[in-house]
């Protein structure tokens, strides 16, 4: 049941504090209904209802969650413009909902893989801020060693499958975990998420006409935020409704900016994979940061169109004024919250640069699983024959 | 015992012209009964080093006065000997492709992790028949028929080789899988090391590639060239059916990335191989033809025409050394070594382009490592830097012909 998996869903994150809040506010599992924003725009399939079950513990938990995520970004955009963030660093602030509605749909079996936007669905799938911000300096406690970076975040124990940095590329690799889960026989979904840019790529099509043939548990989501880079979508798509470009795969369009409405698509979306095979999430969503730090984002945008979509649908305000018209905080206590994560936060990053750079022998390690490339191995490849020069 | 060419029999005076390219049809030598119920394991050639040079267990070293080649040979001191080819056992005889089947097969049988796809593997049984009958005793799930999409369907196997599975890929023509050069480059090749070794790629990709009978440009390719420089990945080529068995199995076992290349031409080379089970080591060369003069480095096809310009080289006086290298990504540095230490003179004879082929980095591999045994520079017999052209006069003139493989040694000789 919906409501079961959600109190025991268990997020690393918010737990220490949640019992902190106890005291304050409610957080019991009283089951609360939120109508989503919009309705869902359907092909091909019946849309989900607009009535969205949760509870007040989760409704809290969205607001910290993503909090959480907003501050790690934004503690990230600092980072960066101090260069001790280097090369590409894209933000993930504006998209929250879609991470946190997905995964308050799924479990950890099933598998989320992304492109380089990563940071905060890792986080959703149990990273800490630890590993996140050692990753981004390129330390040892990073959760690739620090030889990944921003776009190579990685879990394999949630079934995390990264952090790509070819456009489109992951969508084939989606497809192929899905398969693997449809040949293990598990009941599990995969999600491959991709963006507006990504969706003209021919591979795309390539991988979904495969998985529609063979029935595979896979959802593709698209997370559109209007620009492919630089060029907004109605100068790169010929038709950008993307939740029909699967033709003959169903699809469903969706508030990406309503945790709530990510996260009934979510729940419809693995229930279709696993009984009917692949389907199609577009989530319309923003990101207020230009492309990646190396990008303004306001020369092909205006000012006012990046604050008029803060202030208008915000996915934290939104949570929050959910919240406070339940009344399962007060202003204050969410300011406290907020001023906690700051902390946390700032302790994370402190923590992550003392952490040492990688040994200079890692550079070599984790080249080849086994030896690195210059040993000749026996059959069995346990026993090392010879040292190659 | 692999009677692989003209060099087998006594009776193999239809000697192949040196400037006809080998006819796989006509591989089969002839006189291959009388051959292996009478060796154990291997025929020297009639270079005379007082040396008893012992190939593994065997001590049974057959001494002809006529030169003959060495049928099959394994890499001389590695424990590779366990496994080599036949002894008196009863081998059983297949074609190459075969082989790459059965290995195949016994893998499949052993682990239900492994599935096979690529573009008409399942029901039409595959384009070389290399996956001949594996969809009717697997199934469809783990014999997959591709539609046309190097790209989604390599990018595919990769991501299930994440979750555990162990796909082999095949592509239909080596030259396709140029289009799934970024799944290769980028996640074949990458994802352990940038996961921080979370995830390993069990995959074999395979595919038939080099220069076949007029196929034309496109189909004629070698793309091991393209492929060296991909960090994270290995590349093997086979030759011969007894190491495309033990190559396939071993990739397949292996946690890395494998390539297998194989050859078009090869497809349909008989010979016997052990019934019991065996495995070839994914980076080590392998000996065909011990020597004294000049060790000769191939690998794939070119390794027939070395071994027909070998026996034009016996007969001149010469003793090369001939050895299938087999693994092209690591180089098996090791036995190339001590085969350079002993020759000191180095030809490399291979079906790659001159310009960024494996003959270039292996030039560069020795010339480091091994400059102060040599006695010559190295040269590298390659394809000329030319698309394979569809006459049959002007392809032959592309790849390295036995007679310029003869000239070669002569000069390098002198």
């Amino acid at each position: 049941m919906a409501l079961s998996r959600i109190s025991s869903r268990s997020n690393g994150i918010t737990r220490p504090f949640s019992a902190a809040f106890n005291r304050f506010i409610s957080t019991d599992s009283t089951p609360i209904t939120i109508e989503t924003s919009l309705p869902f725009t359907a092909h091909l399939c019946d849309p989900p209802s607009r009535s969205v079950e949760s509870s007040s513990q989760e409704l809290l938990d969205f607001f910290r969650t993503m909090a959480l995520m907003r501050r790690m970004e934004i503690a990230a955009d600092s980072l960066y413009k101090a260069k001790l963030i280097r090369g590409f660093c894209h933000l993930y602030d504006g998209q929250e909902a879609v991470a946190i509605g997905m995964e308050a749909a799924i479990t950890k079996k099933d598998a989320i893989i992304t492109a380089y936007r990563d940071h905060c669905i890792f986080l959703g799938r149990g990273g800490s801020l630890h590993e996140v911000f050692s990753e981004l300096m390129g330390r040892q406690a990073g959760c690739s060693k620090g030889k990944g970076g921003s776009m190579h975040f990685y879990k394999k124990d949630s079934s995390f499958y990264g952090g790509h940095g070819i456009v489109g590329a992951q969508v084939p690799l989606g497809c192929g975990i899905a398969f693997a889960q449809k040949y293990n026989k598990e009941e599990a979904v995969t999600f491959a998420l991709y963006g507006d840019g990504a969706a003209n790529q021919g591979q795309l099509f390539e991988a979904l006409n495969i998985s529609a043939l063979w029935d595979l548990p896979a959802i593709l989501v698209c997370e559109n935020n209007h620009y492919g880079m630089g060029t907004a979508e109605w100068r790169a798509a010929k038709s950008p409704s993307y939740y029909k470009r699967g033709d003959y795969v169903p699809g469903l369009k969706v508030d990406g900016m309503d945790a709530f409405a990510v996260k009934q698509a979510c729940k419809f979306a693995k229930d279709h994979a696993l009984e009917k095979g692949p389907i199609i999430l577009e989530m319309d969503t923003y990101r207020y940061h230009g492309h990646s730090m190396s990008d303004p984002g306001s020369t092909y945008r205006t000012r006012d169109e990046i604050s008029g979509v803060r202030q208008e649908r915000d996915p934290i305000e939104r949570i929050k004024k959910l919240v406070l018209s339940h009344d399962l905080a007060t202003e204050k206590e969410l300011k406290d919250m907020e001023k906690e994560i700051r902390k946390e936060v700032d302790d994370a990053i402190a923590k992550a640069k003392d952490c040492p750079m990688p040994e200079p022998s890692e550079l070599f390690t984790n080249v080849y699983v086994k030896g690195f490339g210059t040993e000749s191995f026996g059959p069995d490849r346990k026993e090392v024959k010879a040292a190659l020069p | 015992m692999s009677a692989i060419l003209q060099g087998a029999g006594a009776g193999a005076a239809a000697a192949l012209s040196p400037f006809n390219s080998i006819d796989s049809n006509k591989v089969v030598a002839p006189s291959r009964s009388s051959l292996s119920v009478r060796c154990k394991r291997y025929i020297v050639a009639g270079s005379d080093d007082g040396t008893n040079q012992s190939f593994g267990s065997s001590s049974l070293v057959a001494r002809r006065s006529q030169p003959l080649m060495i049928p099959n040979a394994v890499s001389t001191t590695k424990a590779d000997t366990a496994a080599s080819s036949t002894s008196s056992k009863s081998g059983h005889e297949l074609l190459l492709f075969e082989a790459l089947q059965e290995g195949l097969e016994e893998e499949m049988d052993r682990d239900p992790h492994v599935c096979v796809m690529g573009e008409d593997v399942g029901h039409y049984g595959g384009s070389y028949k290399v996956t001949k009958g594996l969809a009717d005793k697997f199934g469809d799930l783990r014999v997959l028929d591709t539609p046309i999409c190097e790209n989604a369907f390599t990018g595919m196997g990769i991501g299930a080789a994440m979750t555990g599975l162990r796909p082999v890929i095949e592509g239909m023509n080596m030259g396709f899988l140029l289009l799934a050069f970024n799944q290769i480059s980028n996640n074949c090749g990458m994802l352990h090391y940038t996961s921080g070794g979370q995830f390993t790629i069990p995959v074999v990709i395979r595919g038939p590639g080099g220069v076949g009978r007029q196929l034309g440009a496109e189909h004629s390719q070698r793309l091991e060239s393209y492929f060296q420089s991909i960090p994270g990945i290995q590349m093997v080529a086979c030759s011969t059916p007894y190491n495309a068995k033990g190559l396939m199995k071993a990739a397949i076992r292996s946690e890395n990335p494998v390539i297998l290349f194989e050859h078009v031409l090869l497809y349909n080379l008989k010979e016997s191989i052990p019934d019991e089970e065996y495995i070839c080591n994914l980076e080590e060369a392998e000996m065909v033809r011990p020597g004294e003069h000049i060790t000769i480095l191939t690998y794939s096809r070119m390794r027939y025409h070395v071994m027909q310009a070998a026996k034009t080289l016996v007969n001149k006086g010469y003793d090369p050394e001939v050895i299938d290298i087999r693994s092209l990504k690591p180089f098996d540095l090791h036995t190339i070594g001590n085969s350079v230490k002993k020759t000191h003179r180095v030809l490399i004879v291979e079906e790659c382009m001159r310009t960024g082929g494996i003959g270039a980095s292996l030039t560069a591999a020795i010339n480091e490592n091994f400059h102060d045994y040599l006695d010559a520079p190295v040269m590298c017999l390659s394809s000329q830097d030319v698309p394979t052209p569809y006459a049959g006069t002007l392809e032959e003139w592309t790849v390295v012909q036995p007679a310029q493989i003869v000239t070669a040694v002569e000069q390098l000789c002198q």
